[in-house]
């Protein structure tokens, strides 16, 4: 398990490699990786700048990764966010998870980043071009994709 | 008391941080705000929708009726937007 919070850029290729390195039980591995949009609404964005809670966020992300790992039988997982002033097509986050099988690293993956959504401390203020700055409001679909899991949860208990 | 301000609850109140004496009749999270609330107009806009704002205590989520003291580390923030 692999929480990095950064202000710098990553690097997608090198990430999963050095997370898969020399574990030759893995069968495969999925990723998303987040990128800043050129659209905030119907707005043009200039830029977007990521606040966050320093030691929550990294406190949260282990506790998110923990999750997946009882949940699925992963190899490997990576969760990598970035804060501060992004431009249009830079990368935000990155989410990875490596397992024997292919199922649970696509199911483990999309929990990463939904969980993450809903659950991380971090906000997102957007730099339009038209209407300065507004911080980002927190979406119902974004809830409703988080609680998916929590029913998931409940229906593999019962 | 630690306390923490977040987004745009960091902005409306106009500042990041403070340091507090927990009055001693304040127990939960929700007399907490309340308290808070009575201290200027900034902090009484800011915390006036309790469903627009979420409280963490010692980087832990808490809900309105959690304890607590002096020693704690809390933050107040809107819903996150981070992914």
């Amino acid at each position: 398990m692999v929480v990095k919070v950064q202000s710098q850029d990553f690097d997608v290729g090198m990430e999963l490699s050095s997370l898969t390195m020399g574990n030759t039980a893995i069968g495969g591995i999925t990723s998303f990786i987040g990128l800043v949009r050129d659209l905030g609404g119907d707005d043009a964005l200039k830029a977007m700048t990521l606040e966050h809670y320093p030691g929550m966020t990294e406190k949260m992300l282990r506790e998110i990764e923990a999750e997946a790992n009882n949940r699925w039988p992963l190899e490997a997982s990576l969760i990598v966010h970035r804060y501060g002033r992004l431009e249009p097509g830079d990368q935000i986050v990155l989410v990875a998870a490596a397992s024997a099988h292919r199922q649970a690293a696509f199911d483990s993956c999309s929990f990463l980043i939904d969980w993450l959504k809903t659950k991380a401390p971090f906000w997102k203020l957007e730099n339009t071009r038209e209407k300065g700055a507004r911080w980002v409001e927190a979406k119902a679909t974004d809830d409703r994709a988080a609680e998916r899991w929590e029913r998931l949860k409940k229906d593999t208990a019962e | 008391m630690k306390i923490l301000y977040f987004a745009w609850l960091r902005q409306k109140i106009g500042i990041d941080s403070e340091e507090i004496e927990l009055p001693s009749h304040i127990t939960d999270v929700a007399g907490l705000i309340e308290w808070l609330k009575k201290r200027n107009e900034n902090f009484a806009e800011a915390l006036s929708d309790f469903k627009s704002i979420r409280v963490a205590v010692n980087q832990e989520f808490a809900e309105p009726d959690a304890l607590v003291a002096q020693g704690d580390e809390v933050a107040i923030f809107p819903p996150m937007t981070g992914g």
